[in-house]
């Protein structure tokens, strides 16, 4: 979360120059500067930070964005893309300054290819739209964001979003053939290709989790996959997490890769038993839901050797679905996670890191000291598949003294996520909330080649200036304040 | 190690200093890829071995000169593979080797492509400096995915030292199909069953006989193979038969005429070229032998939303890849800049201006 935002006045001769200049070629409904239109813009899922844009943006054709950027790219002016506004990191947050291009128009389906297995969409098409609309030729988009029913395409882009099937489908760059945008420069662009590659060097892949920092994607061509025939989930009980953690271990050396595999501690499981009734094991210190996915015959056999690898690895009690309603019931919970904090406490704060899995037992015995250490309590959801832990710090918003003990927490946990070997973000992005920790994350040469690759893509540094890269200097004055003795913490350890 | 990639980055930044071209080189077995090698040779083969491997973490991190055929036979004795099945090209193949390169193998089309699976590289950048980015975890969106941008870069942005690579479980079982059937209909029947939750794992047309291989549970393998039909081939021709398609030892890769290598939406209708066809990945990989002129080569692919590369042939001067639009262009000349600034690196390995 970091520290404070200075707040800026907005320059009204500015802002009266930049929507004169829009409205050259925008109706009027579309160039919002009145602040009860711009309000409601400023800020995305990550609500901490606010900042009310100077102008919003709202084209509808390609050629509008073209001309946006154009014109703000001529003018100085900085541009922040926004999707759907349910990003986690704060990577749609607007500038003062800036205009705050909202790509919620461009909302059509522009060409679905079942026999290809391809769908071409704009950027403001929720995630779960696309699978709904393939769902009668028995595919699906597999990237699934628990906010996959409001999130967009573009976003998922800018974020490389995963969900809880990463493990098997992969996250947003597995699963996007190609982006067609433009750069600051209004220049037309396109990465990637409806064939398997496209020559020179993967910029597709740059571009995917750039965090709108490269280009502002105006086209997605999204991969789809066929819908397995049938699905069976396994709910496993543990006496203790680490236990659990090895279990996991177990499936994945037994050569099993589950379609998903999720892990919940006691404190998670009970609020959300209170909330949705899954039938979760409340006595249980961790539960495992493990799902395979296939034909009738692949899910029947895998089930069967999961079940013995997790009963072998000591689960406590297992139980498999059924039916699809017992199937649904039993995820029904782990979907419910992050709102049932919301029941148990007034505010809850989700980090995003990701470890090797084998540091997991490690890594919750850190969070449970400082749970202690600053006095606040942090239930767990974990994808325990791929490693990416989501701990949900609960506080009270409405107390300066525990929005101050969360971010210290939180802070302290990405960093022991790093040391471990592991990473800051998972599927959730830098943008402004973790960038102090990608001073962590990476030496001052790797910064430098972010800057470099940004510099290639916007040499004035005007797309979405200020997230997810951190200058030098921040990075500086973050040590200064944060490095003990002149040294990291764990120096042995490498830096990635 | 860290002292062997130390000591290349101290040579690379010499040569920088000195203005002098460099040409990496892992076991060599792919200099016949992409344009003229030129510069210096940089062997890298003595940075070898791996560096972590642990089977549940389903991650493997080795050094670039690691052989490509030791770090696969440590992965089968733990029932694990390199998915994407990356083709050696002879013995001597190096992981770094095929990270640059960024080639994969019949199992990409189900399995995703050597891209897929990176999930962290320590590279030396043209400045002779040693970074890392990525890492070994599956999730990691933290700064820029400058991991996947080296592969299939050809080493003209960086050295890479080490890599990191998602691995995945062996199949329990495999059976090889083998049908006979004109180019269009095999085509049509490849892209009707990538839409369909069927195990196929490979297919391969040539010649009017279309090869689909399954992998799985054996029980899924039976009742897929009943609703696909066809002929089940005999197991030790079925891996001969894909090591030859994934090795380019078969016979349709024999002789001299240019290998060309078109990669294509994959239900592009059959390319009316005077070629012999060798069609891969559900159609979306269509080999040709051809002399006819590259123009055409390129123009059939482009009006197919594809692209051509002139893969292996003696006469390489209308360029292996094919030419980018302007604005890519200019990407990819100021990413080679950043990379490179001296402009050292394999020089005119991927285009002839980087």
């Amino acid at each position: 979360m970091g520290e404070a935002l200075a707040l800026k006045q907005i320059d009204a001769a500015r802002q009266r120059a930049v929507v004169a200049a829009l409205r050259a070629f925008l109706p009027e409904r579309a160039v919002l500067w009145r602040e009860e239109d711009t309000r409601p813009y400023e800020c995305d899922g990550l609500t901490a930070y606010r900042r009310v844009p100077m102008v919003v943006a709202l084209p509808e054709t390609e050629e509008q964005v073209q001309r946006v950027l154009k014109t703000c790219h001529a003018a100085d002016v900085p541009v922040v893309p926004r999707g759907a506004g349910t990003g986690l990191s704060g990577g749609a947050l607007p500038l003062e300054d800036g205009v705050l291009l909202s790509m919620a128009k461009f909302m059509r389906m522009v060409r679905l290819d079942p026999r290809a297995r391809i769908a071409v969409v704009q950027p403001g098409v929720p995630n779960a739209a696309i699978s709904d609309v393939v769902a009668p030729f028995g595919l699906y988009y597999a990237p699934d964001p628990s906010s996959q029913i409001a999130c967009s395409i573009g976003g998922n882009v800018a974020e490389n979003s995963g969900g809880v099937h990463c493990l098997k489908y992969g996250l947003t760059v597995h699963n996007v053939l190609k982006v067609r945008g433009f750069t600051i420069e209004g220049e037309a662009v396109a990465f990637g290709s409806e064939a398997p590659d496209a020559p020179g060097y993967d910029l597709l892949a740059l571009v995917i989790g750039s965090e709108g920092m490269l280009a502002v994607a105006t086209e997605i061509t999204v991969k789809l996959l066929p819908r397995p025939q049938t699905a069976r989930v396994i709910m496993a009980s543990f006496d203790n997490v680490e236990t659990a953690g090895e279990a996991v271990a177990a499936v994945i050396a037994a050569g099993i890769l589950p379609a998903g595999l999720e892990m919940m501690d006691r404190p998670a499981t009970r609020a959300v038993e209170e909330f949705v009734h899954a039938g979760y094991d409340l006595e249980a210190a961790a539960i495992l839901l493990c799902e395979s996915d296939g034909t009738p015959e692949e899910v029947e056999e895998e089930i069967a050797r999961t079940k013995a690898v997790l009963e072998r690895a000591g689960a406590t009690r297992t139980s498999v679905s059924r039916d699809e309603a017992e199937r649904l019931r039993f995820w029904s919970g782990r979907k419910a996670a992050f709102p049932a904090m919301g029941r148990i406490s007034p505010d809850y704060y989700c980090m995003d890191g990701t470890i090797p899995r084998k540091r997991l037992g490690e890594v919750l015995g850190f969070i449970a000291e400082m749970e202690k250490k600053y006095g606040l309590r942090c239930p767990n959801v974990f994808h325990a598949g791929d490693g990416n832990l989501h701990p949900l710090i609960l506080f009270d918003a409405n107390s300066a003294d525990e929005l101050r003990r969360t971010e210290q927490f939180a802070a302290e946990v990405l960093e022991k996520c790093v040391a471990v070997g592991g990473t800051i973000t998972g599927e959730h992005g830098v943008g402004v909330e973790k960038i102090d920790q990608m001073c962590v994350q990476f030496g001052r040469a790797e910064l430098e080649v972010f800057h470099a690759v940004k510099r290639a893509f916007d040499a004035k540094g005007l797309l979405n200036p200020g997230k997810a890269v951190p200058t030098l200097a921040r990075c500086a004055e973050y040590r200064r304040m944060h490095v003990r003795g002149g040294k990291l913490p764990h120096p042995e350890l490498p830096r990635f | 190690m860290d002292a062997a990639y130390s000591a290349f980055a101290a040579r690379i930044r010499e040569a920088a200093e000195a203005g002098r071209a460099l040409r990496f080189r892992g076991g060599g077995t792919k200099d016949f890829y992409g344009g003229e090698p030129t510069g210096e040779v940089f062997e890298t083969r003595e940075c070898a071995g791996i560096v972590s491997y642990e089977p549940s973490e389903l991650v493997v991190t080795a050094r670039c000169g690691t052989l490509l055929a030791d770090l696969e036979t440590t992965l089968a004795r733990n029932g694990q593979m390199l998915a994407f099945e990356p083709p050696h090209f002879g013995a001597a193949a190096t992981l770094g080797g095929c990270v640059a390169a960024g080639l994969s193998g019949p199992r990409r089309a189900a399995a995703g492509a050597l891209r897929d699976f990176v999930l962290g590289v320590r590279i030396v950048d043209g400045r002779g400096r040693l970074l890392a980015f990525g890492g070994q975890v599956m999730k990691n969106v933290a700064g820029y995915d400058i991991s996947r941008l080296l592969v299939g870069s050809l080493g003209t942005l960086g050295l890479i030292v080490e890599a990191s690579l998602k691995v995945l479980p062996r199949p329990q079982a495999e059976l090889t199909l083998q049908l006979e059937l004109p180019e269009q209909r095999a085509i049509e029947m490849m892209n009707q069953w990538a839409g369909m939750p069927l195990p196929i794992s490979a297919t391969a047309w040539h010649d009017g006989l279309l090869r689909v291989r399954l992998s799985g549970a054996a029980s899924a393998l039976r009742s897929a193979a009943e609703r696909l039909g066809g002929e089940r081939l005999d197991a030790t021709f079925a891996d001969a038969y894909w090591a030859g398609i994934r090795e380019q030892s078969d016979a349709f890769f024999a002789g001299d005429a240019p290998l060309w290598r078109l990669s294509l939406p994959p239900t592009a209708p059959p390319l009316s070229l005077a070629a012999e066809q060798l069609i891969e990945w559900n159609g979306s990989l269509r080999w040709c032998r051809t002399l006819a002129e590259p123009a055409m080569l390129r123009a059939a692919a482009e009006k197919a939303s594809g692209h051509a590369t002139l893969f292996r042939a003696g006469d390489k001067s209308a360029g292996a890849f094919a030419p980018l639009a302007p604005a890519l262009a200019r990407l990819h000349r100021e990413l080679k800049s950043a990379f490179d600034p001296a402009g050292i690196l394999n020089r005119g390995r991927l285009y002839a201006e980087l």
